[in-house]
Parts: C-alpha cells; sequence; structure tokens
C-alpha cells in the first residue's frame, strides 16, 4: 500500500501526481453530476408517500461534486500538491502487462468459460511473464484448475461459466 | 446463577462425540470459505444448509455457527498474506497485518489475527451468556433514527480520523452511497441509476467491489516492483505463537475496547464490518504507536480482529433473543431455524432450552476449537507465501474472477471487478481511502432505509436526530467527528500541538 516513490529515482519522466489527481476529481465531479441529474429524474424532494426516490443519492451528488471540486482545487493549487511522477515508462509496462492479459483473459472467458481460460491463463502468464518450463507451466495450471473444478463443481456444488460452447460437457457438470 | 447452571445444561447437551466431529468439520470449511473470496460467511452457511436438514436442530446449528466461525477466522488468512480480505471485515486486518507479512512476520501476524479473533468472541459469548436479557431490552428501543444515528458516526469517524484528505474520505464514501443506491429502490421498487442496463438493476455488490479494489488493485501495484515482488518466507512453529502470546497481554486495553466496540456494534445491525474499522481508527487514535498504524503494528491487528469476532458473535444475540438478525450470516441461519421449526424469539429461551444453551455452549467450545484448527494449520497456509509471484498472480486474478462471477453468476460482475481494479489502483496511489468506499457500499441502503424512515417519521424534519437524549447524544458526536478536521485545525491555531508526529501521520487506508 505504500507509493512507489523510490523506484528510478534518476531520470524519471512521466505525467505528475497532481494532474493525475486533478483528472480523478473532475471524473469526481462528473459522477456527482450525473448522480444528480439521475436523482431529479426521479424525484428528489417531497412526495406525497414521503421522501422521493431519488432523494438521498441526490445530497450524495452533492457532496462527490464538493468533495471533486476540493481535490481539485487541491490538486491544482495547494501548497503540498504532489508534483513527483505517478508512474514512469517502466512501471506503466509492467503494469500493462498484468492488466492487458487479466483484460484478454476476461474476453475469452465469455466465450470458453472459466476452467479452461483459467488453464490457458495461468499457463500462458507463467510461460511468457514467469519464464517457466512449458511443461512445468501447464501441469501447475492443470492442478490449480482441477482443484477449483472439485472444490467449486463438485464439493460446494456451485456450477461456474462454461462458455458458450461448453467444452466441459463431456464432464456431466 | 441461573445463567450458569443453564450453561452447564448446555454443555451437557453438546458434548457428544458426533457434536465434536460437526464442530471440527464445521470449522475446516468455514475457514476454507473465509480465505475464498467471494464465498461469504453467508454464502456459505447458506450453501451447506441443506447438509443439515438430517440432523437434529441442535447439531445442524454447531455445524452451521462452526462454519460461521471457521470464515471469521478465514478472512484473515488473505488479509495478511496476499492482503487480499476474504470478508469485507478483514479490510481493516490487511492495513497492518500484510505489511506485517511483508516485513517476515506473517506468523506473529496470524497468531495475533486468531488469538484476537478468539478473545472477540469470547467476550462476546460471555456478555451474551450474562447479559442477554437486558442488552436485548434496550435495543428493542432503537428506532430508525437511532440506526441511522449509528451509521452516522459510523462514517463521521472516518472523516475526522482519516489523516489524509478530508475531501478524498468524503469523495470515496459519497461514490460508495452512489454505487449503493444503484439497482431498485426498496421502498418505491423504482430503477434508479440503471441508465437503462438491465443488469444494473441488482445494483453493485460490495464483495465486487472489494475484490477489484483490493485484489486486482493491489497485483496491479505489485506489478510496478515487478514479478521479483514475492512475500517473504515464514517460519512458523510453536515458539513463534508462544513468543506472540507473550506480548498480547501487554495490549490489553486495545483488546477490550475492541471487543466492546464489537459487542455494540454486533447487537445494533452495524455488523462486523464497521466495528472493525471503528475499532483500528479508535485504536489508531488512542495508541502510543498511532503514527506507525498501516507499517505493521501489531495493534493493528489486534484491533479490527477482536472487534469483527465479537461483532460477528453477538450479532446472533438479536437472532436468539428477538428474531432481528445482525448479520447477513445471521439471517441466513433464522433462515435455518425457521426450516427445523424453531420460532426464534424470546419464547425460543423458555421453549427450547436445550437449543438455546446448547447453541450458546458451542460458541465457548466451537471458538476454542477453531483457534486450535487455524494455528496448526498456520504452517501450511503460510508455506503459500514461498510460491513465486508469478504464479500466484495469475491465480489470485482466476480467484478474483471466480469470487466475482459467483457471487450473481454474471460475467458483467467480472468486467466490473476489472474496472474497480484499476480505480483501487489509482486511488490507492493518490491516497484515496478505499476503506470508507467499501463501507458505505455495505450499508449504503440500510443506512438510507434508516434515514428515510427517520424522514418520514418527522415528516422531513432533521430535528429528530435530536429528539431524544440516546438519538441526539449519538448524533452529536457524529457532527463532531464530521467536524474535527475544521475543529483541530482553529485549536492548532489557537495553541500550538503537542505532538509534532501526528502531522506527517498517513491517511487511515
Amino acid at each position: 500500500m505504500e507509493p512507489n516513490e523510490q523506484s528510478g529515482a534518476e531520470r524519471r519522466t512521466g505525467v505528475a501526481t497532481n494532474i493525475i489527481e486533478a483528472i480523478v476529481a473532475v471524473g469526481v465531479i462528473v459522477m456527482g453530476l450525473v448522480v444528480i441529474q439521475g436523482s431529479r429524474a426521479l424525484g428528489s424532494g417531497w412526495t406525497t408517500d414521503g421522501p422521493g426516490s431519488g432523494y438521498f443519492p441526490f445530497y450524495i451528488g452533492i457532496i462527490l461534486c464538493i468533495s471533486g471540486a476540493g481535490t481539485l482545487y487541491q490538486a491544482l493549487f495547494g501548497k503540498n500538491r504532489n508534483t513527483e511522477i505517478f508512474v514512469d515508462g517502466e512501471q506503466l509496462k509492467r503494469v500493462l502487462s498484468v492488466l492487458l492479459p487479466a483484460l484478454l483473459y476476461v474476453l475469452v472467458v465469455q466465450v470458453i468459460g472459466l476452467y479452461v481460460a483459467s488453464a490457458f491463463y495461468i499457463a500462458l502468464f507463467m510461460i511468457i511473464l514467469g519464464k517457466f518450463s512449458p511443461i512445468k507451466s501447464v501441469i501447475t495450471s492443470l492442478i490449480v484448475v482441477v482443484l477449483f473444478f472439485c472444490m467449486f463443481e463438485v464439493w460446494f456444488k456451485v456450477p461456474l461459466f462454461k462458455g458458450y460452447f461448453d467444452p466441459l460437457s463431456f464432464l456431466g457438470y | 446463577m441461573d445463567e450458569l447452571n443453564a450453561l452447564f445444561h448446555g454443555f451437557s447437551v453438546i458434548l457428544t462425540p458426533m457434536n465434536i466431529v460437526l464442530m471440527f468439520v464445521g470449522i475446516i470449511l468455514g475457514v476454507l470459505i473465509g480465505v475464498l473470496p467471494g464465498l461469504g460467511g453467508a454464502n456459505g452457511v447458506a450453501i451447506l444448509l441443506p447438509l443439515t436438514f438430517t440432523m437434529s436442530p441442535t447439531s445442524a446449528i454447531i455445524m452451521l455457527s462452526c462454519i460461521y466461525w471457521g470464515a471469521l477466522f478465514g478472512g484473515a488468512i488473505t488479509s495478511i498474506l496476499f492482503n487480499i480480505p476474504g470478508e469485507p471485515w478483514s479490510v481493516a486486518t490487511t492495513f497492518d497485518g500484510y505489511p506485517m507479512a511483508q516485513d517476515g512476520r506473517a506468523g506473529a501476524a496470524l497468531t495475533t489475527a486468531f488469538t484476537s479473533s478468539f478473545i472477540g468472541a469470547f467476550v462476546a459469548v460471555l456478555m451474551i451468556t450474562f447479559l442477554a436479557p437486558l442488552v436485548a431490552k434496550f435495543a428493542l428501543k432503537f428506532g430508525p433514527p437511532e440506526f441511522f444515528a449509528v451509521y452516522l458516526l459510523t462514517f463521521c469517524s472516518f472523516v475526522g480520523m482519516g489523516k489524509g484528505s478530508p475531501f478524498k474520505i468524503l469523495a470515496s464514501m459519497a461514490i460508495g452511497f452512489a454505487l449503493a443506491a444503484v439497482g431498485m429502490d426498496t421502498v418505491t421498487g423504482q430503477l434508479r441509476l440503471t441508465f437503462g442496463i438491465p443488469d444494473l438493476m441488482r445494483g453493485f455488490d460490495f464483495l465486487i467491489a472489494v475484490i477489484g479494489l483490493f485484489g486486482i488493485g493491489e497485483i496491479l501495484l505489485s506489478m510496478e516492483e515487478g514479478l521479483a515482488f514475492s512475500g517473504k518466507s515464514a517460519k512458523i512453529d510453536p515458539k513463534v505463537v508462544l513468543e506472540t502470546w507473550k506480548q498480547l497481554p501487554k495490549y490489553w486495553m486495545t483488546s477490550l475496547r475492541s471487543s466492546l466496540i464489537g459487542i455494540w456494534m454486533g447487537i445494533t445491525p452495524g455488523g462486523a464490518t464497521p466495528a472493525s474499522f471503528m475499532s483500528y481508527g479508535l485504536a489508531k487514535k488512542m495508541s502510543k504507536n498511532g503514527a506507525k498504524f498501516g507499517t505493521g503494528e501489531i495493534e493493528g491487528v489486534i484491533a479490527p480482529e477482536t472487534a469483527a469476532h465479537a461483532a460477528g458473535t453477538s450479532a446472533l444475540l438479536p437472532m436468539l433473543a428477538l428474531g432481528i438478525p445482525g448479520s447477513p450470516t445471521a439471517a441466513v441461519l433464522l433462515g435455518g431455524l425457521l426450516i427445523w421449526g424453531l420460532q426464534p424469539g424470546p419464547l425460543l429461551f423458555v421453549e427450547q432450552k436445550d437449543f438455546v444453551w446448547g447453541l450458546i455452549a458451542s460458541m465457548y467450545l466451537g471458538n476454542l476449537v477453531g483457534l486450535i484448527v487455524v494455528l496448526t494449520t498456520v504452517p501450511l497456509f503460510a508455506s503459500i507465501l514461498r510460491i513465486p509471484f508469478s504464479i500466484i498472480a495469475p491465480v489470485i486474478v482466476v480467484i478474483c474472477a471466480i469470487g466475482a462471477y459467483t457471487v450473481h453468476n454474471a460475467m458483467l460482475d467480472i468486467w466490473f471487478m476489472m474496472l474497480f481494479g484499476v480505480v483501487g489502483y489509482l486511488f490507492k496511489k493518490l491516497d484515496y481511502p478505499l476503506a470508507p468506499l467499501v463501507l458505505a457500499l455495505v450499508l449504503g441502503d440500510k443506512a438510507e432505509d434508516s434515514f428515510r424512515q427517520a424522514m418520514l417519521v418527522s415528516q422531513g424534519e432533521v430535528s429528530i436526530m435530536w429528539s431524544n437524549p440516546l438519538v441526539g447524544g449519538i448524533s452529536t458526536l457524529a457532527v463532531i467527528l464530521l467536524l474535527w478536521p475544521l475543529i483541530s485545525r482553529i485549536l492548532a491555531k489557537i495553541r500550538p500541538p503537542k505532538h509534532a508526529a501526528f502531522t506527517t501521520e498517513q491517511p487511515v487506508d
């Protein structure tokens, strides 16, 4: 949970933290405005039956806008604004090396289901990023997936998503 | 004395070999459920409820309540070893438990967590045994304004006690409330903030948010340092356990305070999650080492674990005495009682003495068995730390995806989990506290319901929050806490601060 200001102290290039902070703050304000707008459409006032559906969220929207505006001001004009680099090129590359395969994994899950996609994902992650031998990786991924299969399908009777083609239908689950 | 006699009678009812075996089975299943994100105590008890239909109600409740104790114990394991809270009440345990594990003190952190859990539960069971009738009577007086005041106090304590920017704490909390508002309005049945997307009708489940924010967010953050990251190997043997136990009596005050907070939040339906956060916040404020919280302080593990277990245990009191479940798991157990033909409520204590006192006796024994089971299996859980990160990382992503999917059997939830993961990464780097977001998401509906009911009673007059000394006292304390950043700033201008260390403190999360 610690900020990673230590790594790559020399020649770090990238966007300053307070700029990202300002962008996130604008996002919070936009979210607040959307909530206010949505609540007003539902009825944010007092109806004949009491407080309307949008009564509570309306005030939450206002709090979002105020807190977003406060953070935006602190990020742009505050005395203690953080001008350090938010993330450098190398760190961004490392984060994306996990995030992008994970997104791809979720996409593949939709087609071939959680078990088969997970087996591929774990094996490929170990081979490409972990530099493990293919045999070791495949065996590990199979053990993990079989364990999950037993735990969810067999012991706890919780069926997981098996994809549009259901490649595991021969198992009878 | 009557209570003691009844309790001994309870022990005589439960001490059969079969019941003891059921206790062990329940605890082990519970720990497994607690470790897996997405399979919470309530889900676990619900899934395993059909197993107990053939048993006697006493044996059934012993097994189910032991699953509950096991889940309470198990939540701490992933929090400490992987920074992934298996249960929402384990979120606060990650703040210091994970840094302790990173520091090579995983064994000490786990021993502390388990022992504190046991102590919290033990104090709560003592309370249930002796104060049950009194406390239940008091909780009966609670109306919607009182409930809302308790929620308000919990949320305001974040703003007052957090050391980061109050704007960020407020934003985080409001995002949680806004997400909780999405879906069907429980009062009018209207769809709120769904923007025409049918999948949003059921709203955002806190588990999806927790799994994304903490699980995926932490993996992304860890990846910045490269794949070399791996948990420090932990040597756990009886020596570590005994050494940790030697240290624990020093923190008796934290344990006692946390137990009381837990009991209070368990009986009022605040539940284990706000109890753990409140207890952590108070420990941080009151401890001599408060400034070091978040870096691996043993007190930072004691406080949330003791409170969560005390709350989880005492949540069964209103369920038994009044038929009002204090937690989602208690609600599932209540469903079980009805299936076995038992009517929860004050009459249960008169008509089903064997059952009630058998259950209370099983709480003592079940927690003891739980402590023994988890402590003896600590080396097994700690050995997970020695596996390289390039195996752990994809497995955690897979567990997170499975966890997110099992909540509602919905693929869209896995996408939301990824989105929350990115938000978690950004928020952690920008010092937005995540705890208020999760808590607001968990309690948002309940808080809103009590707010709207209170407003209905008063016809929109906010003065109802000060209509009697009880609600007025809680509300006033809440407002003071909310304005504390401002008040402390004014106080600091009037007189210079005594402790300079506090000004450089990190935010709670």
